[in-house]
């Protein structure tokens, strides 16, 4: 049931679908007054964006989506074309800042109130009148260059001095600019430059069909594609109403947890290297190889991607397949285990990652955290604990939860979610349901807004869809990176500055899925 | 003996001349640049799934350097960019610095199909279609993400004769 607070405020309606979702327009007076009382009930913001509706209902549109105790709550603000402004989140949700500038960017829809207006996403390579998500957005004066100065929130200090890295960084790693301001080793402050991933992709979901759809948002950040493929699917068959067949959903929950395995062995094993320990990157990038491999001889490629798609999955696994999967799980947590005990026990690791890159559980609710940081800094939230869904509500997933906050902690979670999604995967794989793969969808004439919600490796992913005749008119990727990347700035406050890769490598957030 | 260990590893005394090396025929060859090859990588805007797979060559069932390949921190010491993504335009001046960097001979490799020609990510206002159109590319391998073996492949054709290029 919805909280009788906010149903004071405006006319909730629960939409149908697998995630539980309460929907309401409200008035900008209230917009604020709603964000409250959802925080007061210990409530996060998941999401905020805008939407051009001029040729329907003559307005643009803000959207947020919360996470209440019953569910989603998903708001929308009218706003008429000639105000272009509403009222800032940022007093209440801290992570609201970047979402508002960046709509801005996009949409031209100012937040009053958010005391940075700096842009975020846009860096000149379109005029500052232009808004890509508008419908009548022209890209016959794009430019070619340069990136527009941009004011850096610098304190300068006689002693201190600068450090700017990015966005080409040295390692193999996604594009970001970074402004340190250090005093002797010492990291005094650190600020994020994002934008440079930005591909557009809002935009170019407009107009698209599902299945080209579905495959682009696999592609929003490659190593979450089954999480954002789920989270599409999942929106397209809210808005078309139909049920997936039992065996097609634990099959995408098989998928879902063998990507948190693979990412989670990866990132162990870059946190060891960038902690000077070759040994872990070379042991777990040799786990993680055989486990794609097997990705690619019993899923059909390597990352996953295009294997979940609106209406089911794009494979089966044979008998065969079943027992493999089952043994080389039972051979994985061996090897993970000794591992574990040969990390923790290593006393150079353990003078690099205790007590480095700190986020205390206070700020961490303060921001709103979640996901693998979140739950390294106590921040209890897993979707598919307090929101399972098909086949989650018969698995009973074990949360994995950390008090301590710092790369140590955020190590030990991903060793607990390996072992716990290897326990899926054998429950997956001992009770998988007989029956179709896949239903057959038609959605030619359909229309309607969709919601997709899942708990990716990072975090949880969001995905706010718009079909118009079985048509993408707007579609909204949420990547749990928004909210975890301001999270990072203040981990590495007086830390020094070869502590930041090893922090940043903790953290392993999205590039692409941020910049869009 | 002596003479023997001359022949295989081409020995000689102080003050003598130096025998012209052979130039070596086979072209794919990392030995064409004479010298193990050094790699610069710029993410261009990729997904990150290419990274995914060009991190996977330096583990151990790949062994990059074994097979003369380094991934490089530093454009200097590169000879060659191995590009991901369609090239967005917020990515352009960077790349185009990092390729400035490099010295002469270099080559160019488009990883991944949105490198290629822009992928799924193709007619958006914010990317260039692929990296052909803001540099030369000498070497294209397809693929969302191409596998660590096509990856090798790429990169032996790219460290080929040299000398035809005009660099």
């Amino acid at each position: 049931m919805l909280s009788p607070r906010l149903h004071a405020l405006g006319t909730f309606h629960r939409q149908a679908g697998a995630v539980t979702v309460w929907s309401g327009k409200l008035h900008p007076d209230q917009w604020i007054i709603a964000a409250q009382i959802i925080q007061d009930q210990g409530g996060r913001l998941l999401a905020l964006w805008g939407e051009d509706q001029l040729d329907e209902t003559t307005e643009y549109r803000v959207y947020a989506a919360f996470l209440s105790e019953s569910g989603i709550v998903l708001t929308y603000l009218s706003i008429e074309p000639h105000l272009l402004e509403f009222p800032t989140l940022t007093d209440i949700f801290p992570a609201a800042q970047r979402m508002e500038r960046a709509l801005y960017d996009l949409l031209g829809l100012r937040a009053i109130g958010n005391n940075d207006q700096r842009a975020w996403l846009r860096h000149g390579s379109w005029a500052e009148h232009q808004f890509p998500l508008r419908k009548d957005f022209c890209t016959n004066d794009l430019s070619e260059d340069e990136e527009s100065h941009y004011p850096f929130h610098t304190q300068k200090s006689p002693e201190g001095h600068e450090i700017p890295v990015g966005p080409v960084h040295a390692g193999i790693i996604e594009p970001g600019h970074f402004l340190f301001q250090v005093l002797g080793e010492e990291i005094l402050r650190m600020e994020e430059r994002f934008g440079y991933a930005h591909k557009g992709i809002e935009r170019l979901f407009q107009g698209q069909e599902v299945v080209a759809g579905g495959r682009l948002a696999g592609r929003v950040s490659g190593d979450n594609t089954v999480a954002y493929a789920w989270a599409f699917a999942q929106a397209v068959e809210q808005i078309a109403q139909v049920v997936v067949p039992e065996r097609a959903q634990w099959l995408r929950a098989l998928c879902l947890e063998r990507e948190r395995i693979a990412n989670h062995l990866g990132d162990l094993g870059a946190i060891g290297n960038d902690a000077g320990l070759a040994f872990a990157l070379t042991q777990f990038q040799s786990l993680k190889e055989d486990w794609l491999r097997d990705h690619l001889r019993y899923f059909g490629h390597r990352y996953l991607m295009d294997r979940v798609r609106p209406g089911g999955v794009a494979f089966d696994l044979e008998p065969e397949a079943v027992t493999t999967l089952r043994q080389s799980g039972q051979l994985l947590q061996e090897h993970v285990d000794r591992l574990q005990v040969i990390l923790s026990e290593h006393g150079g690791l353990r003078d690099r990652v205790v007590n480095t890159g700190i986020i205390s559980a206070e700020r961490a609710a303060h921001q709103g955290l979640m996901g693998v940081v979140g739950r390294a800094s106590n921040q209890p939230w897993d979707l598919r604990v307090q929101f399972p869904s098909c086949p989650y509500d018969q698995l009973n997933v074990r949360l994995a939860q950390s008090t301590d906050g710092d790369v140590a902690a955020r190590m030990s979670i991903r060793f607990m979610e390996i072992a716990e999604s290897l326990r899926l995967q054998k429950e997956i794989l001992d009770h998988l349901p007989e029956g179709h793969i896949e239903i057959g969808l038609d959605i030619e004439s359909v229309s309607g807004t969709g919601i997709g919600w899942v708990e990716g490796w990072r975090g949880e992913v969001v995905m706010w869809l718009r079909l118009n005749h079985g048509h993408i008119s707007r579609c909204h990727p949420h990547d749990p990176s928004w909210t975890l990347w301001p999270a990072l700035e203040e981990a590495v406050l007086q830390d020094i500055v070869a502590d930041f890769p090893l922090i940043n490598k903790s953290f392993n957030l999205s590039y692409s899925g941020h910049d869009l | 003996m002596y003479r023997i260990l001359q022949e295989a590893w081409r020995l000689g005394k102080v003050g003598e001349s130096l025998s012209p090396v052979e130039r070596r025929s086979v072209t794919n060859a990392p030995g064409f640049f004479h010298h193990s090859i050094c790699i610069r990588h710029v993410d261009a805007g990729s997904c990150n799934g290419c990274e995914q797979e060009l991190q996977a060559l330096n583990g151990p069932h790949y062994s990059l350097e074994q097979s003369g390949f380094r991934f490089t921190a530093s454009p200097r010491h590169a000879d060659v960019l191995t590009v991901t993504g369609p090239v967005t335009r917020h990515m352009r001046r960077a790349l185009l610095e990092t390729h400035d960097a490099m010295a002469a001979p270099k080559r160019v490799i488009a990883v991944g199909d949105c490198a290629c020609s822009g992928g799924v990510f193709r007619g958006s206002y914010a990317v260039r279609d692929g990296v052909a159109a803001v540099l030369p590319v000498d070497v294209f391998i397809p693929g969302c993400p191409p596998d660590p073996n096509a990856l090798l492949h790429g990169l032996q054709q790219a460290s080929g004769d040299i000398d035809s290029k005009k660099d």
